[in-house]
């Protein structure tokens, strides 16, 4: 525990904190009152549906679209398939299979007893979250016996678009000292209405997210876990179109991090808030239980917005994002809250606001693992000077005790990384994480000093847009373009169609399963 | 007295042909890693190569080398085929619109296929530009259109059409795997399809994006990294101009 360094409003805190309170209980009387196609995809995928059909549909898509079209859509899956269940006596996934064949038209089936129904899938769905619950207590014991690295973690990507030789570069870089391995998505996947299924070996910037290449990674960083004694996190991408069904296969399949961010889905790939708003609550609600660090989206306002001018909207995001999660019931441990080290290299002084806003994300969220972005909008394909920017990103982060460190690559800009690439960033951030360890302790900053003022000045900014978003309501911000400078409307973008009013019979039984039971 | 006719790499000394390089090996660490190393860098045209670090990367070698090229090339015969324009400064492109074109003139931008990478269209088109230079949308008698990410081709012809464009921008930023080249040639050819190709000016850009490769792939012009929006509007209001556009 250390002392305040930056001698920050407490009144503008907690006034920040009641807005951010506001904007997420407005927010959240909207998602309790409807459900996505998504949602429910998930809600199959938890009951147990999998596989594709013949022609390579995923079976919870044709489960959820034979409810769609027979209006069933607001009544939501865990009905349907618990009532085929009771009146069929066959499993989800065989109910699935059925329909994919055209042999069941699962809304026409009789009506049986509605709590005979909730029994039913109640029995299925305790089943389930058992298996998740087996996952999270399965890494609690893996990092108590294997160990784990130090904080910061030290993540880097890997993105061939073969899950084959993303397995070699993962198992390269954790040798080389990586802690968190991040495979990144083809380009695209989030546009896309559905998880592809299976093993896949071609990709564009990245490998495509299935449950299957997801269970590849994690047996291969199990296994160079125990060859380096270090327990190695996964790290998948939650955000886009199937939100919380990537949440459910990261959560059956263990994986570790997930990125997780709607604001990130509506501005930078146009998905249609609503959708995206309902489908981030489910996803946080699997990722809490499942014991899976979220990382949330804000650095990426600054590669489309100013980082000294919209400093503020990152600390007001990071404030929103807190109460969002604390509603899905993620505890404080488990929020990796984004920002990012995206100033000008040629600003005066830029060091100093990187070093304030970084320090204030430490301070005003003290026990989450902040995840700290490296410099991405002002690398020029000079490796040797990107190195070094590179080498300031890591001296903040050290000073300021952030969680989760994003490894800059010198070949930013160029490339996705290189063997070699994830090398050199490993040694540059080994170098100043050891060579710098307890300079933050030392170190204090001058009162009403460049790096004070500044950090008051974000506060300030942040509070007063935080208050008036609670005036306005989330909705109406994101319209007007507060965030990254991008508009985006309310019935805009991909994915609105997939969202429907939940009626009076409807229910998702491991949200009730989930909120709060992971601890 | 440099020869142009001869030019190979000068370290610290005239013609030394000094050339450092960075690479990894597929190889255990070692000796043999290192002999490896020294024998490919012979092969490139490297003389007395010296590998100077090698590092033990678990079942691969990493080297950084140095070596003396024996190549030259003949500076004096080189033609890079370049966008042939005088650049035009932000106020002289809006006075070259008023003189030449008298209407406003319509951009429309986007970062096609799957691509996600706003960075580049962004930095041209958005008000705020990139460093200290103002994009198209600053721009008095430029209509600017940033259509943002992953727009499908058909879309951004769709909307070409709807808003009379006189200009096309793409950007393509993930060249993976060479991703961008199918999906520029596929808006040419709708382009083509729907007779508009000769009513637009019609750009590329990107960090691989050369001026050769996008005339080519049948654009006007390429962009490569370190394109600023006025390299773009002068290239646009005065070809508009060339093709009596106006």
């Amino acid at each position: 525990m250390y002392l305040s360094k930056l001698n920050l409003d407490q009144k503008l805190i907690h006034s920040s904190r009641n807005a951010a309170k506001v904007i997420a209980d407005d927010v959240q009387k909207f998602i309790d009152e409807h459900t996505t196609t998504s949602t429910e995809r998930t809600i199959a995928r938890l009951l147990g549906v999998d596989g594709v059909d013949e022609i390579d549909k995923p079976l919870p898509n044709v489960l959820i679209d034979n409810i769609k079209e027979g209006g069933g859509l607001e009544r939501g899956i865990a009905y349907w398939l618990g009532n085929a269940v009771v009146q069929t006596g066959d499993q989800p996934q065989e109910i699935a299979e059925k329909i994919a064949r055209g042999e069941l038209d699962i809304t026409r089936l009789p009506a049986a007893n509605e709590e005979k129904i909730q029994g039913t899938v109640f029995e299925m769905a305790e089943e389930r979250v058992e298996k998740i619950k087996t996952n999270r207590n399965k890494r609690e014991e893996l990092i108590n016996t294997l160990g784990e690295g130090k904080k910061p973690y030290l993540y880097v990507i890997v993105a061939t678009g073969n899950i084959y030789e993303d397995i070699e570069q993962a198992k390269s870089a954790a040798r080389q000292g990586a802690d968190v391995i991040a495979v990144i998505r083809t380009t695209g996947q989030s546009l896309l209405d559905y998880v592809p299924y299976g093993p896949t070996t071609e990709g564009f910037g990245g490998t495509y997210a299935t449950q299957e290449n997801f269970k590849l990674m994690r047996k291969a960083l199990d296994e160079v876990g125990e060859e380096v004694g270090r327990y190695i996190r996964l790290c998948n991408y939650c955000s886009g179109l199937c939100m919380p069904e990537i949440a459910a296969m990261g959560a059956l399949e263990r994986l570790d991090m997930m990125l997780n961010d709607a604001l990130y889905g509506i501005l930078f790939r146009d998905i249609n808030m609503q959708r995206t708003l309902i489908d981030q609550y489910f996803s946080r609600v699997i990722n809490g239980y499942a014991g899976i660090i979220i990382n949330t989206g804000e650095d990426n306002y600054l590669t489309t917005d100013d980082a000294v001018e919209a400093a503020h909207t990152v600390l007001a995001s990071q404030f929103i994002n807190e109460q969002f999660a604390l509603k899905a019931g993620i505890p404080e441990e488990q929020m990796g809250l984004g920002h990012a080290f995206e100033m000008d290299p040629d600003l005066e002084n830029g060091f100093l606001y990187e070093l304030a806003q970084a320090q204030m994300a430490r301070e005003i969220f003290p026990n989450a693992p902040l995840k700290y972005m490296p410099p991405t909008k002002y690398m020029t394909g000079n490796i040797f000077k990107g190195h070094i920017q590179d080498a300031l990103f890591n001296l903040v982060s050290i000073m300021t005790n952030q969680g989760i460190q994003l490894l800059g690559m010198l070949t930013e800009a160029i490339h996705t990384p290189h063997l070699q690439d994830r090398y050199l960033s490993i040694e540059n951030a080994q170098y100043i994480f050891n060579n710098v360890k307890d300079l933050g302790n030392e170190i204090s900053f001058k009162d009403g000093g460049i790096i004070q003022t500044r950090a008051h000045k974000v506060l300030t900014d942040a509070e007063e847009l935080l208050n008036e978003i609670a005036n306005n309501g989330l909705f109406s911000t994101i319209e007007q373009g507060k965030f990254g400078g991008v508009k985006r409307s309310r019935t805009g973008g991909k994915g609105l169609d997939g969202v429907a009013k939940k009626d009076s019979g409807y229910f998702n039984p491991f949200i009730q399963l989930m909120v709060g039971g992971g601890k | 007295m440099v020869d142009l006719t001869r030019v190979k790499p000068y370290g610290d000394t005239l013609n030394d042909g000094m050339v450092q390089l960075s690479f990894t090996l597929p190889v255990p660490y070692g000796d043999e890693a290192n002999e490896a190393a020294r024998q490919l860098a012979k092969k490139m045209g490297l003389e007395e190569p010296s590998v100077v670090y090698s590092k033990d990367l678990v079942g691969y070698t990493y080297f950084i080398l140095y070596g003396k090229s024996v190549h030259t090339v003949d500076y004096t015969k080189i033609e890079v085929p370049k966008v042939d324009l005088d650049v035009m400064s932000k106020e002289e492109v809006e006075e070259f619109i008023k003189d030449n074109i008298k209407r406003d003139i319509v951009v429309v931008g986007a970062c096609t296929g799957t691509d996600a990478h706003t960075v580049g269209i962004d930095a041209i088109m958005n008000m705020k530009g990139y460093a200290g230079h103002f994009g198209l949308e600053r721009y008095e008698g430029i209509q600017a259109y940033n259509l943002g990410s992953q727009v499908p081709n058909e879309e951004l012809v769709a909307k070409a059409i709807e808003l009379d464009a006189d200009a096309i921008l793409v950007s393509q930023v993930v060249t993976q795997k060479d991703v961008h080249i199918p999906n520029l040639t596929q808006l040419v050819e709708l382009l083509e399809a729907e007779g508009i190709r000769d009513k637009v000016v019609l750009t590329c850009g990107g960090p691989r994006i050369s001026h050769e490769l996008a005339k080519e792939l049948g654009y006007d012009a390429g962009f490569g990294t370190g394109t600023f929006a006025e390299d773009v509007a002068s290239f646009i209001v005065t070809e508009m101009v060339k093709r009596n556009m106006v």
